[in-house]
Parts: C-alpha cells; sequence; structure tokens
C-alpha cells in the first residue's frame, strides 16, 4: 500500500496502570473503510481514542496524510483532519440540534471533502424536523444521527466511527450501514469499530480482528471468511 | 377600644400618611433592585466560572474590588469614562494571569486546592491593596457630572447614579444572554462545561475558551467595581463583604444559570432591602389572632424586628433553596 491516509505503528496506551494497547498496528489507504473487529476488552475504542489524542498514546505513531499526530492535543489532530464519532454518543444535550451541528463545523484540511448542514438533512431528514429541539429530548436513533453529522461537518479526511449502530433499530442500523457506504464513495476514509459482523463485513474494504491490544489478522472480509480458525479463537462468543 | 377614642385623623392626612409609606416602599424596592442588580454584575462573572468551568474562585470577589481601586487611580489620569473602560479590561489580564499560571495547574487536583490557592489569593490582594492604599476607604466618588438626582418622591431625592449602575447591569445581562446564545463561542462555552473532551476533539481549543471565559468573568466583576465602587465604599474589606453573598447568588439561582444568578440578585437584594427598612416582628403576627401580649412576654425571636435578622435573609434563603431544590432556582441540568 502506498502512501496511506492514515498509518498506525506499534500504538500502545495504558489507563493509569493498566496497559491496554500493546503495539497496534494497521494502515488505511484513501478511500477505504477499515473496520477493526474483536471482543469487548480487545482494544478497538482504546485505539480509537488513542489515535484521535483522548487516550494519550505512551508509545508508537500515527501519521495522518503523512504528518505525525501522535501525542498532539485533540483539537489539532480533529483541524488535521480526523474526526471522531465516540460510542457514547456525547451530544450537548443541553444545546439544540442546530447547535450541536454549529459545535462540529470546522474550516478542515485542504483536499478533504466539505460538507454542508443541507447534505446531513439529507441523510436524515428527522434531525431537520427537529432542528430547534434541544438534543436531549431526541431518541437514541437520532441522537446518532447528530453525532455522526456532527462530526461529518468537520469535513474530515478520516472518520473515526465507534460503534454507530449499538442498540439502535434494524432499520436505523441499515441507514447508518447506508451513510457511512456514501460518505466513503464521497471521499473519506472510515475506521469502524463495529459489534455487528454483517454491518462491518458488507461495507469495509478491510477488516483487523484485534486481540489482547493486537492487530491479530488483517485482510480482506473475502479471506476472514476464508479462516473460521480466526473467528472462532478472537471473536466468537 | 373604641374608635371614638383614638386620636381622629383628618382624610388628608391619612392619604399624606399613607403616600408616604408607599414612597418608602417604591424606595426600599427600587434600592434593592439595584443593590440586586450589583449583586449580579459580581455574580454573573462567578456563574460563568463557577458554573460553567467548575472552577471555585474564593478571590472572585477580589477582582470586584481591584476594578474599584484601578478605577479609582485611573480616573485622575483619564477622567471617569475610560477609567470604568480600562480598570475592567486591566482586571481581565490579572483574572488570565491567575488562570493561566495558577488555576489551571490546580484545577485537576480538585475543589479544595482550588479554594485553598484563591483563599490565599485573595488575603494576597487584599494585603497588597492595603499597602498601596491603606488601610481605610478612599475617596472614590461619583463623578460630578452624574451626580444629581434622577427624581424626588416625598421630598426625597433618589440618585441618578444608583439608576445609571441598573442600567449597566442590566446591558450586561443583555449582552452575555447573547453572547451565550447567539454566538459560536457562546455555543462552545455552553458545551464544554459538561463534555470538554468532546468539544476539543471537535476541533475547538478548550483551554484557550476557559482562560477567555476566566477573564471575561474577571473582567464583569472589574466593572461592577469600577461602577460600583464610586458610589458605595471602596475599601480593603470590599471584597470580603460582597464574596459571601456573591456565593449564595449562584448557590440559589443555580450553578451556571445566568437568568438564575439573576432572579437570585434581585431576589436577595430586595427581600434585603425591604427588610432593613421593616420594624416587623412576630409579636405583631401573633397579636392578630390576640396573642400579642403572651409573645411580648416571652420576647427573644418573638420580639426580634426583622430589620435586625435583614443580613441572614439571604442565608435563609439559600438553606430553603437548598433543601426544596438542591439544583437552585433554575440550575441548568444536563
Amino acid at each position: 500500500m502506498s502512501n496511506p491516509i492514515l498509518k498506525v505503528e506499534n500504538l500502545n496506551a495504558h489507563y493509569g496502570k493498566s496497559h491496554i494497547l500493546h503495539g497496534v498496528s494497521f494502515n488505511v489507504a484513501r478511500g477505504e473503510v477499515v473496520s477493526l473487529l474483536g471482543r469487548n476488552g480487545s482494544g478497538r475504542s482504546t485505539t480509537l481514542k488513542s489515535i484521535m489524542g483522548l487516550v494519550p498514546p505512551s508509545a508508537g505513531r500515527v501519521q495522518l496524510d503523512g504528518a505525525e499526530i501522535a501525542g498532539e492535543r485533540s483539537f489539532h489532530i480533529c483541524r488535521r483532519g480526523l474526526s471522531y464519532v465516540p460510542e457514547e454518543r456525547e451530544i450537548f444535550l443541553n444545546l439544540s440540534v442546530d447547535e450541536n451541528l454549529e459545535m462540529g463545523r470546522q474550516a478542515g484540511p485542504a483536499g478533504a471533502t466539505k460538507w454542508a448542514v443541507d447534505q446531513m438533512f439529507t441523510y436524515f431528514p428527522r434531525l431537520k424536523e427537529r432542528r430547534n429541539t434541544r438534543a436531549g429530548s431526541l431518541s437514541g436513533g437520532e441522537q446518532q444521527m447528530l453525532t455522526m453529522c456532527r462530526s461529518l461537518l468537520g469535513n474530515p479526511l478520516v472518520m473515526l466511527i465507534d460503534e454507530p449502530t449499538e442498540g439502535l433499530a434494524p432499520k436505523i442500523v441499515a441507514v447508518v450501514g447506508e451513510v457511512i457506504r456514501d460518505i466513503n464513495e464521497k471521499g473519506v476514509s472510515v475506521v469502524l469499530v463495529e459489534q455487528k459482523l454483517t454491518i462491518a463485513m458488507t461495507v469495509s474494504h478491510r477488516i483487523c480482528v484485534m486481540g489482547h491490544g493486537q492487530v491479530v489478522f488483517a485482510g480482506t472480509p473475502q479471506a476472514l471468511n476464508e479462516r473460521p480458525d480466526v473467528t472462532e479463537e478472537w471473536l466468537a462468543v | 377600644m373604641g374608635g371614638a377614642q383614638a386620636p381622629a385623623m383628618s382624610p388628608p392626612a391619612i392619604k399624606k400618611g399613607m403616600g408616604l409609606v408607599l414612597d418608602q416602599i417604591i424606595f426600599a424596592l427600587l434600592n434593592g433592585t439595584i443593590y440586586g442588580l450589583l449583586l449580579f454584575m459580581v455574580s454573573a462573572g462567578l456563574t460563568l466560572i463557577f458554573g460553567m468551568m467548575g472552577v471555585l474562585n474564593f478571590a472572585h470577589a477580589s477582582f470586584y474590588m481591584l476594578g474599584a481601586y484601578f478605577a479609582y487611580t485611573l480616573e485622575p489620569l483619564t477622567g471617569f469614562w475610560i477609567a470604568i473602560i480600562l480598570s475592567p479590561l486591566l482586571v481581565a489580564g490579572i483574572g488570565i494571569l491567575v488562570e493561566r499560571y495558577i488555576l489551571r495547574h490546580v484545577h485537576a487536583h480538585g475543589h479544595a486546592h482550588e479554594l485553598l490557592v484563591t483563599f490565599g489569593l485573595s488575603v494576597v490582594i487584599a494585603e497588597i491593596i492595603k499597602m498601596a492604599y491603606g488601610k481605610f476607604a478612599i475617596d472614590y466618588r461619583v463623578p460630578v457630572e452624574l451626580n444629581f438626582a434622577a427624581f424626588s418622591l416625598s421630598g426625597i431625592d433618589y440618585p441618578f447614579y444608583r439608576l445609571f449602575m441598573g442600567g449597566i447591569a442590566l446591558a450586561m445581562f443583555i449582552a452575555i444572554y447573547l453572547l451565550l446564545t447567539r454566538t459560536r463561542v457562546g455555543i462552545v462555552v455552553r458545551s464544554a462545561i459538561y463534555r470538554p473532551q468532546m468539544v476539543e476533539a471537535l476541533g475547538h481549543n478548550v483551554p484557550l475558551v476557559f482562560m477567555g471565559v476566566f477573564g471575561f468573568g474577571a473582567a464583569l466583576a472589574g466593572l461592577a467595581g469600577a461602577v460600583a465602587g464610586a458610589f458605595y465604599t471602596t475599601n480593603p474589606n470590599m471584597a470580603l463583604e460582597l464574596g459571601v453573598m456573591v456565593f449564595v447568588v449562584v448557590v440559589v439561582g443555580g450553578l451556571g444559570s445566568m437568568g438564575g444568578a439573576m432572579a437570585a440578585s434581585l431576589l436577595i437584594g430586595i427581600t434585603n432591602s425591604l427588610a432593613v427598612g421593616s420594624n416587623f416582628m412576630l409579636a405583631d403576627a401573633l397579636a392578630l389572632v390576640g396573642l400579642g401580649a403572651w409573645a411580648q412576654d416571652i420576647g427573644g425571636l418573638l420580639t426580634t424586628r426583622l430589620s435586625s435578622l435583614a443580613a441572614t435573609i439571604p442565608f435563609f434563603i439559600m438553606l430553603l433553596v437548598l433543601v426544596v431544590r438542591p439544583s437552585g432556582l433554575m440550575g441548568e441540568k444536563e
């Protein structure tokens, strides 16, 4: 792979004294969707947080579009073109939908796909109806839509999306999957942490399986399908 | 007691007497409102700092005092108007330095450390003021061009300067409200209260925002001091006198709520002002049910005049609010 948009090398991270990531390495090519799969506690979410600068890496390198970003503050990382959709959604419940979207708006780096609020409402018309409502009164599905739109308005090169379909009704899960595919087609690379194997297998170009804070398998969804041993050892519950 | 034995008052005299009482009530209400607005000017900054950033700044009222002393010092050089503009800016500068080089390092260790550091800071500021200006009140006065009566009731003049202070406080309230609700910076501040990490991950420089909010809060207190110091007395105790009351306002209003701070300031200002002018005692109420003589015999709390309890009323209100509605009158809950 030449010139990956995101390059993670030997990433280590700690929560206090607990060593969570033991040298995570993977690359994301331009225009790729890469999913991180694994059981709970395998380090997928911490990997995203560590790349984003929310859990400072204790060792290792992260390069975004050729520039070293490991150890930078998260607002710098965001302005350089990484955006993060947290599993907990973390929308601002005391602000309106419009104000939440405004919070996400950033110029973004040169060369990134530019997004407008109207496009967000095309993806999720429900948000347009509720644009003046306090975000605290939105349903779980609407909150998920809002948090994705908010991050997208930062005009990122790469989006880190953590468990976007958790706790959502099947109909909304399908919509979220569609949106991920569409933003990717429009030029945004994606690192996806996803529990639902079916979604991950259909939207991803490549899969990284994680276990014990490391990447234990990397390959295409087809390659993973041909390795029942990997599925059995690292993914089956 | 027969009505015939009572000293008769002619109807115009009764009317005049009632008019006088009414005028006194109007004065008390006005004074209370203006004092409340002054409380708001100082507590607005503390609401931002304490409620929104979670920083316990005991030295906040010291910024109020600094505002008054700076304005007093600048006035002979620049005139009153420039002085009340420059002195909040100077106080903002000090506030920014305090946040950047003291509080930012202490914040992570919790409220106890913040309280100790800012308490120490308030003592240091008070001592420096005493060294520079002496222990007694200084001669900081309302400028001549603003020292006139706005109107008079029952022959008593009402100073225009009080209305001027009230006007500044109201303008400040409107400006803060618009800033917080209509601007991007305001939205960032409101969201950074609850989820600073997420705000930062969305590309906002949160430490810079907090430093700015702290400086702005300090400037508001400085402006209040510059304006009110000329009317009330400017002395090295003024921070201590107002400081406690300002904390009461922030707690009663609800942490982080500007509207709450305004409501609590007015509530405390007006009740305080009405109580000070009232001779009411519990025995009077008991007299209505025929227990007046008994209450007079018992004495103690029953015959204590409301005016002598006035200073405790804000704390009583705080107690009541904390019991009934711990988040304050308009405390923003996420």
